[in-house]
């Protein structure tokens, strides 16, 4: 018995700090590469940092929000801004529609041809962003692609118009991205008790009906998720744009947010700049996690 | 009711093959031979399969040195971030503390954050870095491991998280009035029974830093023996002509890898995604 107390005393100190010193690793890292660069985002964006203050030629400035008053005025960020939540809002509804089409057909499937299903979802989830856009380009390329010659369009390029451009860059991301929400609403719809849809079957429900009045409701939540999930990926949308559009399209007639940060950065060396348009994004994207996070405590889950 | 049945189980078949069309169309343009990827009229086959296009990568675009490359990267990535995440699994799992949930709602909210925009301040970061330490800063490996760990970190904590809440913590306990030390139940206890949703959260982290274009764009200027797969790829994009069999070689290359991974380990990957959306 009194060996055992002091044991017992020392535990509590340790409880306090033994899970500072397994976060500290995982800090470190993030405080520097992450949480540090997002103050030195918004640094920049109040400063004139071109190609000249880089080299060291001239000081660099403090010119207040002049680079958001830019910005803002600019025309041409409103329908960058325009193009980013179509092109986003597009993907979104496809992805989710693909996807939780495809979730529902899973149900009511044999085993083998929903084992093959799931594998060639998990295939086109697993292939780089990179040789995604790759491959799609070669099956659409003018002439020598095997969708131009199905079609007996050859000659046609898909990248001139803005609006077929998009659409290829979109059909890429949607490809990458429904198996995400197939996998996990399929999973959801397995977890509701199979005795409720049986009943609906009993009751003469058709799928549609079944889906809509009985799987929707039950799986809000997990919708919820997988809706901002999606919002935030293909809001984002990178490497797919850049490579497929070589890097925004003709006269930047593809360029999101995204892209066109990253080029006002690094092909114009308008750092500054760049930097304002990355907070805007990094403002626009707290405002959807801040809704996720509401949805996640509405939804009951404990953190 | 089995018309219906034979009907739709027809459609998933044929979706089935629609979505793995495009692979399928990559690994038969790498091995076409040059000829037919040239033709006007594609065919969905080939008669005379030819390891002329992964020759041209391989041996003449040192591709493998790219791939290579690639593969360092991924793996120093896999193992560091794996452990940063670990600790900080456990830290969040087992043990009540303040700012607790603070701490996990920051995790969720640095998932959100557009890391294109942080490339900016992150090129002079590294760039800065670089004078520092010579092995972190613009075109070296050095700086893509480093920030390939911060970004997988998020993700991989998130999802451990439920790995490690399924151990129960009597486990744990038992160890300890066996009088075994915190270190000994991380390492001998803990550790062994996450492996498999660290394998799982690796995968993760592996296909991220693999598959990244944005940070070797940025970082790797002017070093092109320290490229990595994907920036090494549009290489074989001309402006007059894309040699196509070759892009679709290198992508193949790229692309195969990461299949095998992601098939091998489905499974565990979709329970471990079910908990790391649900919590």
């Amino acid at each position: 018995m009194t060996t055992a107390l002091p044991a017992v005393r020392a535990r509590p100190r340790r409880r306090v700090w033994t899970p500072l010193w397994l976060l500290l690793p995982a800090a470190v890292v993030l405080g520097t590469l992450f949480v540090y660069p997002m103050w030195q985002l918004g640094l920049l964006s109040v400063l004139d940092f071109r190609q000249a203050q880089v080299s060291g030629g001239q000081p660099t400035r403090f010119v207040g929000l002049a680079n958001y008053t830019q910005l803002f005025g600019d025309a041409r960020f409103w329908s960058v801004l325009g193009a980013t939540v179509f092109f986003a809002a597009a993907c979104v509804v496809a992805t989710l529609a693909v996807g939780a089409g495809l979730a529902v057909l899973l149900t009511r499937i044999s085993r083998v041809p929903r084992l093959l299903l799931s594998l060639a979802a998990m295939a086109a989830w697993a292939v780089p962003a990179v040789s995604g856009s790759t491959v799609w380009m070669f099956l659409f390329d003018t002439n020598l692609g095997l969708v131009n010659q199905a079609l007996g369009a050859t000659g046609f390029n898909w990248m001139y118009g803005r609006y077929t451009a998009f659409a290829l860059v979109g059909a890429v991301v949607v490809w990458h991205s429904f198996p995400f929400v197939m996998v996990t609403l399929y999973a959801g719809i397995e977890a509701i008790p199979k005795s409720t849809l049986e009943a609906a079957a009993i009751d003469g429900a058709s799928t549609w009906r079944t889906f809509w009045q009985i799987m929707v409701p039950i799986l809000r939540p997990l919708l919820a998720i997988v809706v901002i999930q999606s919002i935030i990926w293909d809001f984002k949308v990178f490497t797919q744009i850049y490579v497929m559009t070589r890097g925004g399209g003709i006269a930047g007639q593809n360029l999101t947010l995204n892209v066109w940060a990253y080029q006002q950065a690094f092909a114009a060396s308008e750092y500054g700049l760049g930097a304002a348009i990355g907070v805007v994004m990094m403002v626009i994207l707290l405002v959807v996690t801040l809704l996720y996070l509401r949805t996640l405590r509405r939804s009951g889950e404990p953190l | 009711m089995r018309i219906t049945r034979r009907l739709l189980d027809a459609l998933a078949v044929l979706l089935a093959v629609a979505t793995v069309f495009p692979i399928y169309w990559m690994v038969l343009a790498a091995v076409k031979p040059p000829g037919e990827i040239q033709s006007l009229h594609q065919r969905p086959w080939t008669l005379a399969p030819s390891i002329d296009s992964f020759h041209r990568v391989l041996a003449v675009d040192s591709f493998g040195r790219y791939f290579l490359n690639s593969l360092l990267v991924a793996l120093v990535v896999v193992v560091l971030s794996g452990l940063c995440a670990f600790l900080a699994a456990v830290a969040l799992t087992r043990f009540r503390f303040r700012m607790r949930t603070t701490v996990l709602v920051l995790f969720l909210v640095a998932q959100m954050v557009p890391i294109e925009a942080l490339t900016i301040p992150l090129f002079f970061l590294v760039r800065d870095l670089g004078t520092q330490v010579p092995g972190l800063g613009l075109n070296t490996l050095g700086s893509l491991m480093l920030v390939h760990t911060a970004f997988t970190l998020p993700f991989a904590i998130w999802m451990l998280r439920g790995f490690v809440a399924a151990i129960p913590e009597e486990l744990d306990e038992a160890a300890q009035l066996d009088g075994a030390g915190r270190f000994t139940v991380l390492w001998r206890i803990l550790f062994p029974l996450v492996a498999p949703g660290l394998a799982a959260t690796s995968v993760f982290s592996f296909i991220t830093a693999w598959n990244d274009f944005l940070f070797a764009r940025t970082f790797i200027i002017s070093a092109t023996d320290r490229q990595t797969l994907p920036m090494a790829l549009l290489v074989f994009f001309k402006p007059d002509e894309n040699d196509w069999g070759a892009i679709m070689a290198a992508s193949t290359l790229m692309t195969v890898p990461v299949l095998i991974f992601f098939l091998l380990v489905r499974r565990r990957l979709v329970a471990g995604l079910g908990g790391a959306v649900k919590d």
